[in-house]
């Protein structure tokens, strides 16, 4: 089958005599709505931690008179964290795709893979927090550290949330099966993957590469 | 559905009057800001006062429109044309963007010019020789240090007329705002930073100063009174302050940061040097700096 | 075991709260027992509680928001009172500690608990009705939103006697809500308050940003929507867009106080400027999220009852998105006087000037809607005219405001308070009232009083004059804001007027819930039976009233601006058409769950009872898990069932 008789599956056809190109067609099919309503949410959780960002980017130079940023970054470490989660974008849209060409194995082979790839990103995070504040380098000892971890670490709240989702998506696709409202989940499951992945080059580039020298 | 409608003229008597009643009340007391005892809040006012006619030339006529339309093309009018079926006229339009935008160039060109002339950090225009005032805010009570003198008081400013004065302002605490309604802008006060003003009294007189930041259980009595004084009765003034009380060191000075209330002024007839800059940092050297006896388990 | 709540939470040796908390959990236990008595608990769950209907969700905010401006007002008459009398060596009755819980609880409930719900409830109920589609995006979604926000209402209202709430203002600005000083479970009542509900306004945000935009009549192209549903879109934008902020702020200085992180702190390299600006870059989106639902609903009273389409809806809409987008370049005009230097300064007072001119040509379009119109002066149209009129002296106010160097010498002065009240209550509250009393007989099926609805305009329009305009002079005079004592004498006369008029607001509050008695016992004389009481020009006075569940047994197909005024003037569509099946959201408990996990959460992070937070997210977590299962989410109402029920609850037009 190909992808896009695959996909004519999921999306219904909009009335023509009444799509005028302004918006004049109706009310949009579910599919649609789902995928914007959670755009929009993506937007949103952009801004927020946009907001981190921005005290990041106000507070990175206040070290207190403690740790800095070269001090503490491992950037080889960083860099295998980051390949692991830019892979599992990947596999992630691999997987997506066999979801939507109803082959369900592959799909739960390729979440698998995704979930690995983002677990030892996590992984790779966590030890790195563990190492920091063994060290002194907690987020209570400066605002420049209070600002790295909450940022970095907000990002990684929402990755090992993501984890979570995936192992109930997962699950329902064995029990529902590829169903169209089984699709919808995957799909903003998807997108929630795709902009963590975004949100991380971003924090990659200014926290690390900017910080680390 | 529709009725008789009550008729709005009771809108302009009662609003007119209550409107009326209270420029009246606000006109009758000239004080604080109304009563400008210096050259930044003169120009202050000036432009508070620009600024309202030039907008009231918008205003007002909007106001009387309102209120005329609404009772001429009341339904029950029968003497009135109606046009139902309009909702667009283009001149009207123009017209109607017109009017705000004009206003808001002119207030525009207002703002940068005002901005600029009346910054706080910028010295006073053409005078010399400033007099430097340290301020720094504390648990509820305004220590001003004079560092070229040194001598400090707490909760009155004893300044020269017609001498300006340049301040550095912080706070040893939360945040607060130094203001003299009478002598011009306020300015934020806040932990680990410096803030910075510029302000003259034009001629003797005593003008109340208080915090315009909330800060607490205390900040009711956080009011402080500025004295300005001939030249020589504020260099008699700083003599006298040199040979009566106590100096103001380390010690008396945690002694003065614990919290405390409705603080009479006192002077110190000496200040240990760079207590401001100590200051400064002991607000950002780390916790310890806040009294805990500042809050009473409330 | 209990973190560190214990018996002397519970202000027994303060008669004020200690009083009105039991007063008011004596009559929330009698509206309890009379509930159970009368067996009404299976009704109230099935169609209120559970409900994932627009319009019961949007009558929900609305009582919320209306039962809160009792609170908020005993706060602001409390205030007054204690303003009025502590005058020189008088100390009043409310110490500093009390008099600062009151001041900071007033604001944060009249802005998140009273004014949100009310903009958010009218967005709700009008709408999907005005869009001519049957719901939101989301139903169950809305029904999460509106249970958060009753949490943080909750939460707020349990300071009052299980602990004590913030006193630092609404704002909140650290250091002064910094652990150091601050050190009780206040500030953290404010935050956990604000952020679970804050989640509920994100929600609604996304919801109603989705509906709008993907989700309207077919015909009804972007520049064919109703001008409240343009304004619903941008307040519903700049939500998305906003509140996110708060919440990352909010979570900061959580952090601040819980993990003893150095955001905002004095020490350590904290710095609390950038919470005043993260604030305030939410803050000012927020007043315009509040005050453009409020003009959109004025556009529609005012046309509606001068019998007049709006004029020039073109300019309407793009002086409404400029507004939008504007209201995120002006924030630094809360904090001029925290020293940005004179270039920050004036480009931030030169945009807040900008946002006034489509501000501006709002207000011309009103009056040339007016203008040769037929108007009548039913009980919305009234709070339109105060509004005009009140509100442009607010926003003279305002401007002057943002000239920074005027600013210099009004910043926190009761000028300012004066100010913000002159736009707020003449355009957001009057606005709710309007808005309530224009949409009333569509959700309840009768109209409301007149006479009571005109008495209560009379008095919340003298009483704001009498209790504001003192604010004006005062503030010129030298009077300072959230002052537990007054210093000056001669500032008495001026507050005891301000005191005057909070008491005819009262009375105006008075009119409002006779009016609502009234109405209710005499509403067979008042009945809507075409379900088009005023003459309207939008869709939703195409239905009945109330609208049956779905709203249109078949969506209408819009061809104009007014589609319902063109619908009556060309004839509507042959009576009858052919229904289909239609497939509405199941009711859900999931709103009412979510809002219990989150009031068990917020309440013990505030007291650090840490072993019931991990128990009550692990029980969160779960439960949403296992309803999160099913995938079948709605029921079929039959073409048949539809027929029978548009033959009911039609009657002639």
């Amino acid at each position: 089958m190909t992808i896009a008789t695959a996909l004519d599956r999921t999306l219904t056809a909009v009335p023509t005599e009444l799509a005028h190109g302004r918006g004049g067609g109706g009310p949009a099919p579910k599919r649609i709505v789902v995928a914007y309503g959670f755009w929009i949410f993506i937007l949103s959780d952009m801004v927020m931690f946009s907001a981190l960002f921005a005290a990041y980017a106000v507070l990175s130079g206040n070290n207190a008179g403690g740790p800095t940023a070269p001090e503490l970054f491992n950037l080889r470490n960083v860099f295998i964290s980051t390949m692991c989660l830019l892979l599992s974008s990947y596999t992630c849209g691999i997987g997506v795709l066999s979801a939507e060409r109803e082959q369900p194995t592959l799909f739960l082979v390729f979440a698998i893979l995704t979930f690995a790839l983002g677990a030892a990103f996590l992984f790779i995070e966590a030890t790195e927090f563990a190492g920091m504040v063994a060290k002194g380098a907690g987020p209570w000892r400066s605002a420049f550290l209070s600002s790295f971890f909450t940022l970095v670490g907000t990002h990684g709240v929402h990755v090992a949330s993501g984890l979570v989702a995936l192992v109930y998506l997962m699950a329902q696709v064995r029990t529902h099966g590829l169903r169209p409202a089984v699709l919808r989940r995957l799909l903003c499951w998807s997108l929630f993957w795709h902009a963590l992945d975004i949100v991380w080059v971003g924090v990659f580039t200014l926290v690390y590469l900017m910080g680390g020298h | 559905m529709s009725r008789a409608a009550r008729p709005p003229s009771r809108f302009l008597r009662l609003r007119w009057s209550v409107l009326g009643a209270a420029l009246l009340l606000a006109s009758c007391v000239p004080a604080g800001i109304l009563d400008p005892q210096g050259p930044i809040a003169s120009a202050q006012l000036l432009l508070l006062i620009n600024s309202t006619a030039i907008m009231l030339v918008v205003v007002v006529p909007v106001i009387v429109a309102t209120l005329a339309f609404a009772w001429w093309y009341r339904s029950s009018n029968t003497d009135t044309a109606r046009s139902l079926d309009e909702s667009y006229e283009g001149r009207v339009e123009f017209v109607v963007w017109s009017i705000p935008a004009l206003t808001v160039i002119l207030l525009g060109g207002v703002i940068w010019i005002g901005s600029h002339q009346l910054d706080p950090r910028a010295p006073i225009a053409g005078k010399s020789d400033p007099l430097r005032v340290d301020v720094v805010a504390l648990d509820w009570k305004w220590l001003f240090i004079y560092p070229d003198l040194g001598v400090a008081a707490v909760n009155q400013l004893v300044i020269p007329a017609g001498t300006p004065v340049k301040f550095r302002l912080t706070s040893a605490t939360v945040m607060n705002s130094f203001f003299v309604p009478q002598l011009g802008s306020q300015i934020y006060t806040m932990g680990g930073m410096i803030t910075h003003l510029n302000l003259l009294a034009d001629g003797s007189g005593e003008y109340p100063g208080f915090s315009a930041n909330f800060s607490g259980d205390g900040f009711s009595w956080m009011r402080f009174v500025v004295k300005s004084v001939p030249t020589g009765d504020f260099t008699a003034w700083v003599e006298r302050t040199r040979g009566t009380g106590s100096g103001l060191d380390d010690a008396s000075y945690a002694e003065l940061a614990r919290p405390s209330q409705n603080v009479p002024p006192t002077t110190y007839r000496s200040v240990e040097p760079k207590l401001f800059e100590r200051v400064l940092d002991q607000t950002t050297a780390g916790p310890g700096t806040a009294d805990p006896s500042r809050h009473a388990g409330g | 075991m209990l973190g560190r709540l214990s018996w002397s939470a519970i202000p027994f040796d303060e008669p004020l709260p200690l009083l009105s908390g039991a007063v008011v959990g004596v009559v929330i236990l009698a509206i309890l027992v009379a509930v159970t008595i009368k067996g009404w608990w299976p009704y109230l769950w099935r169609e209120w509680l559970t409900s994932v209907d627009h319009k019961r969700i949007g009558v929900m905010y609305l009582a919320l928001g209306l039962v809160m401006l009792l609170r908020g007002f005993s706060d602001a008459i409390m205030m007054r009172t204690q303003q009025a009398i502590a005058v020189g060596s008088a100390q009043g009755y409310l110490p500093p500690q009390h008099y600062d819980q009151v001041f900071s609880a007033h604001g944060t409930i009249m802005i998140f608990f009273v004014a949100m719900p009310l903009v958010i409830g009218l967005m709700n109920f009008a709408v999907p009705l005005q869009l001519g589609v049957r719901d939101v995006a989301f139903p169950v979604l809305n029904s999460v939103s509106l249970w958060l926000t009753a949490t943080g209402a909750l939460l707020i209202n349990l300071s009052l006697v299980i602990g004590n709430f913030a006193r630092t203002g609404w704002t909140a600005y650290p250091p002064l809500s910094e652990l150091a000083f601050s050190p009780d479970v206040g500030v953290d009542y404010y935050l956990w308050s604000l952020q679970i509900s804050g989640i509920g306004t994100l929600l609604t945000g996304i919801n109603f940003v989705t509906t709008i935009l993907k989700l309207r009549a077919p015909g009804m192209i972007y520049f064919r929507m109703p001008v409240f549903c343009w304004t619903a879109l941008a307040a519903n934008l700049l939500i998305v867009a906003a509140f996110p902020i708060l919440t990352a702020t909010f979570m900061m200085l959580l952090l601040d106080r819980y993990v003893g992180m150095h955001f905002f702190t004095n020490d350590a390299g904290g710095n609390q400027m950038m919470y005043v600006n993260l604030f305030w870059a939410w803050g000012h989106p927020e007043v315009y999220i509040l005050i453009l639902p409020a003009f959109g609903v004025f556009s529609e009273v005012v046309a509606t009852f001068s019998g007049k389409g709006l004029f020039s809806y073109r300019s309407m809409v793009w002086a409404t998105l400029a507004i939008c987008v504007l209201s995120f370049m002006v924030w630094l005009h809360h904090f001029f006087t925290m020293g940005a230097g004179a270039n920050v300064n004036a480009f931030f007072g030169i945009m807040s000037s900008i946002i006034a001119v489509p501000t501006g040509v709002k207000v011309f379009n009103w009056l040339f809607t007016m203008f040769r119109g037929r108007i009548v002066f039913q009980t919305p149209m009234l709070f339109a005219v105060g509004f005009i009129v009140t509100f442009v002296i607010g926003g003279l106010t305002g401007v002057l405001l943002a000239v920074p160097p005027v600013n210099f010498v009004l910043h926190n002065s009761a000028f300012l308070v004066a100010h913000f009240h002159n736009v707020i209550i003449g355009g957001v509250v009057f606005g709710a009232l309007a808005g309530i009393n224009y949409w009333f007989p569509k959700a309840f099926g009768f109209t409301l009083d007149e006479r009571f609805g005109h008495a209560s305009f009379w008095c919340w329009l003298i009483g704001f004059y009498l209790a504001f305009m003192p604010l004006y002079a005062l503030g010129l005079m030298g009077m300072t804001r959230r002052l537990e004592h007054i210093p000056d004498p001669s500032w008495q006369p001026l507050l005891l007027v301000a005191e005057v008029g909070a008491i005819v607001i009262f009375c105006g509050i008075l009119c409002q819930v006779a009016q609502l008695f009234v109405s209710i016992r005499t509403r067979e004389q008042r009945r809507d039976l075409t379900g088009d009481p005023w003459n309207g020009r939008t869709l939703e006075w195409s239905t009945s009233s109330p609208p049956p569940a779905y709203n249109f047994a078949v969506l209408p197909k819009v061809e104009t601006i007014d589609a319902f005024w063109q619908m009556k003037r060309t004839g509507r569509t042959p009576v009858a058409p052919a229904y289909e099946a239609i497939e509405m959201p199941r009711n859900s408990p999931a709103g009412f769950i979510t809002a219990f996990f989150a009031t068990v959460l917020g309440f013990s992070l505030i007291w650090h009872i840490w072993w019931l937070v991990i128990l009550n997210f692990v029980a969160a977590v779960i439960v949403v898990l296992i309803a999160g299962w099913s995938i079948e989410r709605e029921e079929e109402i039959s073409a048949a069932e539809v027929a029978q029920m548009e033959r009911a609850g039609r009657r002639p037009a």
